[in-house]
């Protein structure tokens, strides 16, 4: 790989509706679907957006990051909402590590005297 | 800041944003907008009755917003005669035009302005829409009864606010116009705009702060209502989302801000056939400030008569050749078909 290349290419996006060529019948099927879950349903196209975006942060993907956040302000989403979305994201993370912290004291306390 | 043409930038010339909008991207990578038309079978855009005289009464303005498709200000001197107005007048009543929109910069600055609403509203134009910027009723004492002088003509109220928050807001139009504008429609709304048993209309615009298109118009609509209602008890009838044309100072902004091809791609990629039929150019002919008609604002903007060789004035302004006459239509046209449309009343599908 060159000093120019890297594994993420912001073009790269633009392309998703391409992983139809090695199987289209599949690839159908998910768009659709994925369609259909971004549809105003019991929860708003807005705040579907914003769940999004926080996914993004969690599953840190950089395509998403930028297709959930132009998508957030298209939708009227604030600086403060969409910030405090990524926050929602991180302490769900954080969150995950540390209740894990629990079995840790467990298995320390069983191995204790 | 100053409007383009008083900082002398390029830009302000016509042909320089026509060049730029005819450039590479769509020399290959992109379908010019004639092309896309033809393909959905509209090799030529041709115009219904004329429903609306949309006129422009000057470029001065007392704000200077960054996304100002005019390049409106202090700073521009262009103001519409009394005597076009008058002509204006003669138009409408020979023409059986049903409504008016007049636009600007800040219309209410032009000082015809009250008494060319006075005669339109003698003379029976149904409807008379002012496209007020809210600021402008503050900017000055003289304006302060602007409410009360709408009221007692009717008159049907467009007025933006890109966003129900302030940080956003005085990004794009200024410091300190959320404020104001938040204060003017509390004081429309205490004439009567936008309250049960009036007929008072007062409509908000939609504009996105930035390089990117409008969402779903109800959702954003319920979103402000909301969000007004709730912050500072304003009540408004509808929300129309605009998307932002590539022309002037926006297209300055997505220049200056690395931002033009991508936002290019989205709008051509957003293209809609079925936006088509429902094009304001349809049903609209804009008059600018010394006399000259277009097919609708933009056109105006970019220099871009209406192609009808004996009505290029309104003194001249021929109906049946109007009627018959084809839409010019350029690569910024593409603002006005993406995804569900766009158009001076909103969003068109």
């Amino acid at each position: 790989m060159n000093k120019d290349q890297s594994y993420y290419n912001p073009s790269d996006l633009k392309k998703f509706s391409q992983i139809s060529e090695f199987e289209p019948k599949l690839a159908e099927k998910f768009f659709d679907w994925y369609g259909d879950v971004f549809k105003a349903g019991a929860l708003s196209e807005r705040e579907k957006s914003l769940i999004a975006l926080g996914v993004a942060h969690a599953v840190q993907c950089p395509y998403c990051i930028d297709a959930y956040t132009e998508e957030s302000m298209k939708k009227g989403a604030s600086e403060a909402m969409m910030m405090e979305a990524v926050h929602v994201s991180a302490a769900i993370r954080g969150g995950a590590s540390m209740v894990h912290g629990v079995q840790m004291m467990n298995k320390a306390k069983k191995l204790s005297m | 800041m100053k409007s383009l043409k008083a900082r002398s930038n390029i830009l302000s010339k016509t042909q320089k944003q026509l060049e730029i909008l005819n450039g590479e991207l769509f020399q290959g990578e992109l379908t010019p907008f004639k092309d896309n038309i033809s393909k959905a079978g509209q090799a030529t855009l041709k115009p219904s009755t004329i429903e609306i005289l949309q006129i422009n009464l000057g470029y001065m303005c007392n704000q200077v917003c960054k996304h100002c498709h005019v390049d409106a200000g202090p700073d521009r001197k262009e103001i519409m005669s009394k005597e076009y107005l008058e002509k204006c007048l003669e138009i409408l009543q020979e023409n059986n035009i049903p409504t008016i929109d007049l636009t600007g910069g800040a219309p209410e600055m032009n000082p015809h302005f009250r008494w060319f609403v006075e005669e339109a509203s003698k003379i029976g134009v149904k409807e008379i829409i002012v496209r007020s910027n809210l600021t402008i009723i503050l900017a000055n004492k003289k304006f302060k009864d602007l409410p009360e002088f709408f009221k007692k003509h009717n008159v049907h109220l467009i007025s933006s606010l890109p966003f129900y928050e302030k940080k956003r807001t005085d990004a794009q139009r200024g410091e300190g116009v959320f404020d104001k504008s938040i204060q003017a429609l509390i004081m429309l709304n205490e004439v009567g705009y936008a309250q049960e048993g009036t007929n008072l209309q007062l409509d908000l615009v939609y504009n996105p702060v930035g390089a990117f298109l409008p969402g779903n118009q109800l959702e954003l609509e319920a979103e402000y209502k909301r969000k007004l209602k709730t912050d500072f008890n304003i009540d408004f009838n509808s929300l129309y989302t605009i998307t932002n044309l590539p022309i002037s100072r926006f297209l300055d902004y997505l220049l200056a801000s690395d931002n033009y091809d991508e936002y290019m791609e989205k709008l051509v990629e957003s293209f809609n056939p079925s936006t088509l039929d429902g094009l304001m150019c349809r049903n609209t002919i804009s008059v600018d400030w010394d006399g000259y008609l277009y097919d609708c604002d933009f056109n105006q903007m970019l220099a871009l008569r209406v192609d009808a060789p004996k009505s290029q004035h309104i003194n001249d302004f021929d109906s049946k050749e109007l009627s018959n006459r084809e839409i010019i239509v350029n690569q910024h046209c593409y603002g006005c078909t993406a995804g569900t449309g766009s158009s001076c009343q909103g969003s068109l599908i």
